[in-house]
């Protein structure tokens, strides 16, 4: 069961078509994982269709319904699907691979610590810096604090921190003024996203010497 | 042939087509769900699965009269100019006779679903990066996070008390979740606009949606 949801604001943004790139996909992702999001979207999406129902109207263009009539059996175009092998459909949800369009086995892990790898996923068109992030089953990751607003969506496995445990489909809000160290469940790596609006802080002295925390 | 002389031409072929009556399934639906009748509404969700059963063209007819000038309007308010705005109701009318056979009146009425694929549309327009999709068949894999029967139904019991509703609105209210729908804005963009803090207008959404009776009443 999802114990941790998006912030209502941002189901909001998306279900309204207003969100920035990075939200929405972290909505979309979130909600392949979670039924009472998509019911708080679709509750929102109907506030849009009681709005639309009441907007005075524009009349159309002199012509438009036959226009329109006459392009009804026009053949559709479809685009084609890209394929994606076993491991990536079970480890990423839909909109995440549409995005990466690539499959996790090509992507190039980089080790940043004994403990923890990632793929750096560059920036969406609204400037937050995507990451895949992987802590080693049963280990920790050292403190850092976010600067600007950072959201993590757990993908594979679960980990735990001073607000509670993560798992599959769950996200977390950072919060600039909370230092947190997850440590992943043991038995299996965990996988995330990360989504951060601003550069990453370390804290402590232990992180300025950028070494890791192990436990 | 206009939507309204092609809907007046089946008139006149089959007696009581259009005449606004809701189906027996639509009023049987909203009496076990114990929501208020919405006569139009269920027309407009009747027309949408006439044209998805048989590819009827009156009932399109019927949902281009209702819906085309309010998609335009809903383009414009976002800032398009009258042509493009033209062209984005056209497409999107055209997908809503595409799409037709996706639509499920247990989820969603007829206005907010043909509101999702208009969203859409200025979407894929006006962004750069279109709106991320959600697979269906893979929702249906997890079994736990399939919604529940009860939600659906609580959900339609909501939307159909939504339009009487909305009138409990404050005007501060209103304003805010007009500019979200209809001018392309997030939180933090009106939080800008209006002068106000985030956090205001965050409220401010909560607090309307809670009065909807769409959310539970915040806590705060
Ligand atoms: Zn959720």
């Amino acid at each position: 069961m999802i114990a941790h949801h998006p912030p209502l604001e941002l189901l909001f943004d998306y279900a309204a078509g207003v969100s920035a790139e990075s939200a929405s996909l972290l909505a979309a992702s979130h909600l392949v994982f979670c039924r009472e999001c998509r019911d708080r979207v679709a509750r929102i999406e109907a506030l849009g269709g009681a709005m639309i129902d009441r907007l005075p109207g524009e009349a159309p263009a002199a012509g438009a319904f036959e226009a329109v009539l006459g392009r009804l059996d026009e053949p559709e175009e479809i685009l084609p699907q890209p394929e994606f092998d076993a491991v990536t459909r079970t480890i990423l949800p839909s909109p995440l691979r549409d995005y990466l369009n690539a499959d996790l086995k090509d992507l190039k892990w980089r080790r940043r610590s004994l403990v923890h790898e990632e793929v750096p996923l560059g920036r969406t068109e609204d400037g937050a810096k995507l990451t895949l992030l992987k802590i080693h089953a049963g280990k920790g990751v050292l403190n850092h604090t976010h600067k600007g607003e950072e959201f993590t969506l757990v993908l594979q496995g679960g980990y735990s921190d001073a607000d509670g445990h993560y798992g599959r489909g769950d996200v977390a809000v950072g919060d600039p003024s909370v230092t947190h160290r997850p440590v992943a469940d043991p038995g299996e790596d965990c996988i995330c996203l990360t989504v951060v609006q601003g550069p990453l802080h370390f804290t402590g002295l232990v992180g300025r010497i950028i070494n890791p925390f192990v436990h | 042939m206009n939507p309204g002389e092609l809907v007046e031409y089946m008139r006149a072929a089959r007696p009581g087509f259009g005449t606004g009556e809701p189906s027996l399934t639509a009023v049987m639906m909203n009496v076990a769900a114990g929501a208020p009748e919405n006569p139009v509404e269920d027309r407009l969700c009747d027309c949408v699965e006439a044209i998805a059963a048989a590819g009827d063209r009156a009932a399109f007819a019927e949902l281009f009269e209702h819906f085309a000038p309010r998609l335009k309007a809903f383009v414009m308010r976002a800032g398009a100019d009258p042509e493009t705005a033209e062209e984005l109701m056209q497409e999107a009318m055209i997908a809503v006779w595409r799409k037709a056979a996706s639509f499920d009146r247990s989820r969603a009425s007829a206005s907010t679903w043909i509101f999702t694929i208009v969203r859409n549309k200025r979407i894929d327009r006006f962004r750069r990066a279109s709106r991320p999709q959600i697979d269906p068949a893979e929702v249906e894999l997890m079994t736990e996070a399939v919604e529940t029967p009860d939600m659906i139904v609580a959900r339609g019991q909501a939307e159909a008390r939504l339009r009487d509703s909305l009138t409990s609105l404050s005007e501060e209210q209103i304003s805010v979740i007009r500019k979200a729908f209809f001018e392309d804005k997030s939180h933090s963009v009106i939080s800008d606009e209006l002068g106000l803090p985030l956090g205001t207008v965050k409220s401010r959404i909560r607090l309307a949606l809670a009065r909807l009776r769409l959310i539970l009443e915040p806590e705060s």
